[in-house]
């Protein structure tokens, strides 16, 4: 035995006393809480104190920054953001701006998402066939992943604006110009087609790995037995890949919901708020407006919270239903 | 032995502990090269005085705007900070008075300056010192209105001949656009005010949609839907975010450009040789021919913890011939009454020295309602709330009379969070 096993197995059993000791004071069951301690006060620190004092701001008032220097107003933010005539109509809210910002998020979401796991979908099937360069278009697919949001959004915002390339190109050809960013269902179109071209590449990834995970004799087995393409990938594709599908859905949907740095920076929320989302709404009201208004920008917050919270619930039902 | 080693070493470190400089860091931001000047003057201060390191922190303007609030807040400001909207942070003001070798100096040259940033009239504390003075104004692309062979509007042509001209000048020379403004409140509210906008009531309270804001609006409105005014700078962003229309204009897609003296430096440089401008006077309304007038300054706060030595560093600054050698290397019109007449010699090209000269020019035409403006707690909200929904209105997304409601309400509400 070398010193220095001698040394490693010392000091290995150095836990062993407190540990015996720990054992018989607490018994087995509250052991546990010992050994996840360090981790709960991890999250205590940085996931339930955020939280808390979110929703310390989200009750208080005024402009100061301070928890001790606000004045307590109850549900007075809250009440702010949800007064309404009609809910379909944000011009109608008394927070218009709020509203617009929740309308637009849902349309988002919506096409976002939907077009995103299409699209996603149909490139790993794509990239998951024996194709030539196959390697190549795996690595182009992913690549805006790896780029920075703000990164992608000047991108973008250079090709689209009316001196951008995508105009040089109509003129070049001796169409008139278009004003992509100042038409209000251009602009969201945009922002739809950036956020798909930036974040589809992770998705297919995912994907792409749940393709590869599906056993290669089922596919075989459906071959002999001349399953027909679509009803190959309806009947046994399609339900081995529903897992990564969910997870994909789900990110999806989280992802698409806190959307702002790209389109912030591509479009400003413009024109007008046409493609203004909850959480520039959060940001302009906490951070960007002169007179900060915290309490509702945390009420805000705290109501984006609650969506996420749902989303998140469904993915652990849909995973339970799964396993 | 032992006693005499500990007294050395005592003896040392109180002697390095008087020999440490007292760092002030400076949060700045740059219109053209002020935070470069900056230091380079304040190199020689520190040769001159070993006891202070001036650290000059450069910034983007949105980290002033959006950042300095939340860590004076927090108690982990900056020192001195450049500053524009005063009222943002006028609460963490440290004043300077007692530290002054000579306060009536700041009182006889600074005193415009001096006012915006106290919080009322009652104020008398000096807090900062104005690192320029701006002029907002219409610079014109004389290029294109010669090729057009249409004249510059005289001096007390109104805006609505200015537009008249520049969609002539648009016409005439195939160039997208007669005129672009600056997306901000604060541009718009030069020509507001000339349209007869007050802004406030006689008690001082908020009373911005009156009949000179709602005619300006809806002639802006009505320019940027008729072709008149580039659209895209303010219906194309989103919020009260500001946006400048400088790069229009420098690439010759415009006539006519509303901003101000601080585009000077900028102007010269990009543009060039590439096309003859020049900085007309103020368009008139019924009410006045006003522009809007603005300027920045280094501040200091309260929590620095060494409020004489930024006090020295300050009066360093504000010494006349640091200040006019200050202005020239920026290319800016001075906060310095003695100076604006005439002390500050300029090296810029001959484009650039005119341009300068007129908006100086057009100083003395500015309403008293545009300081007033200036000095309000709730400016930027004003701003804000102007910028915003005119915008929106531009766009076709609200109507321009939901318009002028939304930004009666969200000043309202802007005024009452602010009192709470």
């Amino acid at each position: 035995m070398t010193p220095l096993t001698t040394l490693f197995g010392v000091v290995m059993n150095l836990p062993e006393r407190p540990m015996r000791w720990a054992q018989g004071r607490l018994r087995e069951g509250r052991l546990g809480w010992v050994f996840v301690a360090p981790n709960l006060a991890v999250f205590a620190l940085f996931s339930f104190l955020p939280v808390a004092i979110d929703i310390y701001y989200a009750l208080t008032g005024g402009t100061a920054l301070l928890p001790s220097e606000r004045p307590y107003v109850g549900a007075e933010n809250f009440s702010s953001l949800l007064v309404c005539d009609n809910y379909f109509d944000a011009d109608s809210c008394r927070r218009d701006v709020f509203w617009h910002g929740i309308w637009n998020t849902l349309r988002f979401v919506v096409f976002q998402v939907g077009l995103m796991l299409s699209l996603s979908l149909v490139t790993a099937l794509v990239l998951n066939r024996k194709i030539i360069g196959r390697g190549f278009f795996r690595a182009a697919f992913f690549y805006p992943v790896l780029l920075s949001p703000v990164v992608v959004a000047l991108i973008w915002k250079w090709i689209l604006q009316r001196e951008g390339v995508l105009n040089a190109g109509f003129a070049s050809v001796g169409a008139a110009p278009v004003n992509w960013l100042l038409d209000a269902n251009w602009a969201f179109f945009w922002s739809v087609f950036v956020s798909i071209w930036a974040h589809m590449g992770f998705y297919t990834l995912i994907l792409l790995a749940g393709l590869q995970a599906i056993p290669a004799e089922v596919h075989e087995a459906a071959s002999m037995d001349a399953t027909p393409p679509f009803r190959h990938f309806r009947k046994i594709t399609l339900p081995l890949l529903m897992p990564n599908l969910l997870v994909v859905l789900v990110l999806g949907l989280i992802r698409a919901v806190q959307m702002f740095d790209e389109v912030y920076v591509l479009t400003g929320g413009g024109p007008g708020t046409a493609t203004t989302f909850i959480v520039q709404y959060i940001y302009k009201t906490g951070f960007a407006d002169q007179v900060r208004q915290y309490g509702l920008a945390a009420a805000a917050s705290l109501l984006l919270a609650f969506v996420l919270l749902g989303l998140t619930l469904v993915q652990l039902k849909g995973m339970r239903r799964g396993a | 032995m032992f006693r005499s080693l500990i007294a050395a070493t005592l003896a040392l470190a109180a002697g390095l502990s008087a020999a440490q400089a007292a760092d002030i860091r400076v949060a700045c931001y740059s219109d053209g090269n002020e935070c470069e000047a900056t230091a380079e003057l304040s190199a020689r201060f520190m040769k001159e005085n070993p006891d202070i390191n001036v650290v000059i922190d450069k910034m983007a303007y949105t980290a002033i705007l959006e950042s300095l609030p939340v860590q004076l807040a927090g108690g982990n400001g900056p020192d001195v900070a450049r500053v524009t909207l005063f009222g943002t942070v006028a609460k963490y003001f440290l004043d300077l008075t007692p530290y002054l070798k000579d306060p009536a100096y700041w009182e006889t040259n600074f005193g415009g300056s001096l006012s915006w940033m106290r919080k009322d009239a009652a104020d008398k504390g000096i807090y900062g010192l104005a690192t320029q003075m701006t002029v907002t104004g219409p610079i014109v692309n004389k290029s294109l209105f010669d090729q057009a062979s249409v004249a510059i509007p005289g001096p007390k042509a109104t805006w609505d001949d200015w537009a008249a001209a520049a969609q002539k000048v648009a016409k005439a020379t195939g160039t997208p656009y007669g005129m672009a403004w600056d997306r901000s409140g604060h541009r718009f509210a030069g020509p507001a005010i000339s349209y007869g906008a007050k802004y406030f009531n006689a008690d001082g309270s908020l009373a911005v949609v009156d009949d000179g804001f709602k005619a300006m609006a809806t002639r802006l409105i009505g320019w940027a839907n008729d072709g008149t005014f580039e659209k895209d700078v303010w219906a194309s962003a989103g919020g009260g975010s500001y946006r400048d229309a400088f790069n229009e204009f420098a690439n010759g897609k415009i006539a006519v450009y509303l901003s101000g003296s601080w585009q000077v430096t900028r102007l010269q440089k990009q543009i060039g040789d590439a096309f003859d401008w020049v900085v007309a006077g103020n368009p008139c309304g019924p009410a006045a021919c006003s522009g809007m007038p603005g300027g920045a300054g280094f501040v200091a706060f309260k929590g620095t913890k060494h409020p004489k030595e930024v006090a020295r560093w300050l009066e360093w600054l504000a010494s006349a011939p640091v200040y006019a050698e200050w202005m020239s290397m920026t290319s800016n019109i001075p906060g310095h009454a003695g100076l604006q007449k005439g002390g500050v010699t300029y090296h810029l090209t001959p484009a650039g020295n005119a341009a300068i000269k007129a908006f100086s020019a057009n100083a003395p035409a500015i309403s008293p309602v545009a300081y007033k403006l200036v000095g309000s707690p709730l400016s930027g909200s004003i701003y804000t709330a102007s910028a915003e929904r005119i915008s929106q209105a531009m766009s076709g997304q609200i109507t321009t009379d939901q318009a002028f409601a939304r930004v009666t309400q969200d000043l309202a509400d802007a005024a009452a969070a602010a009192r709470k």
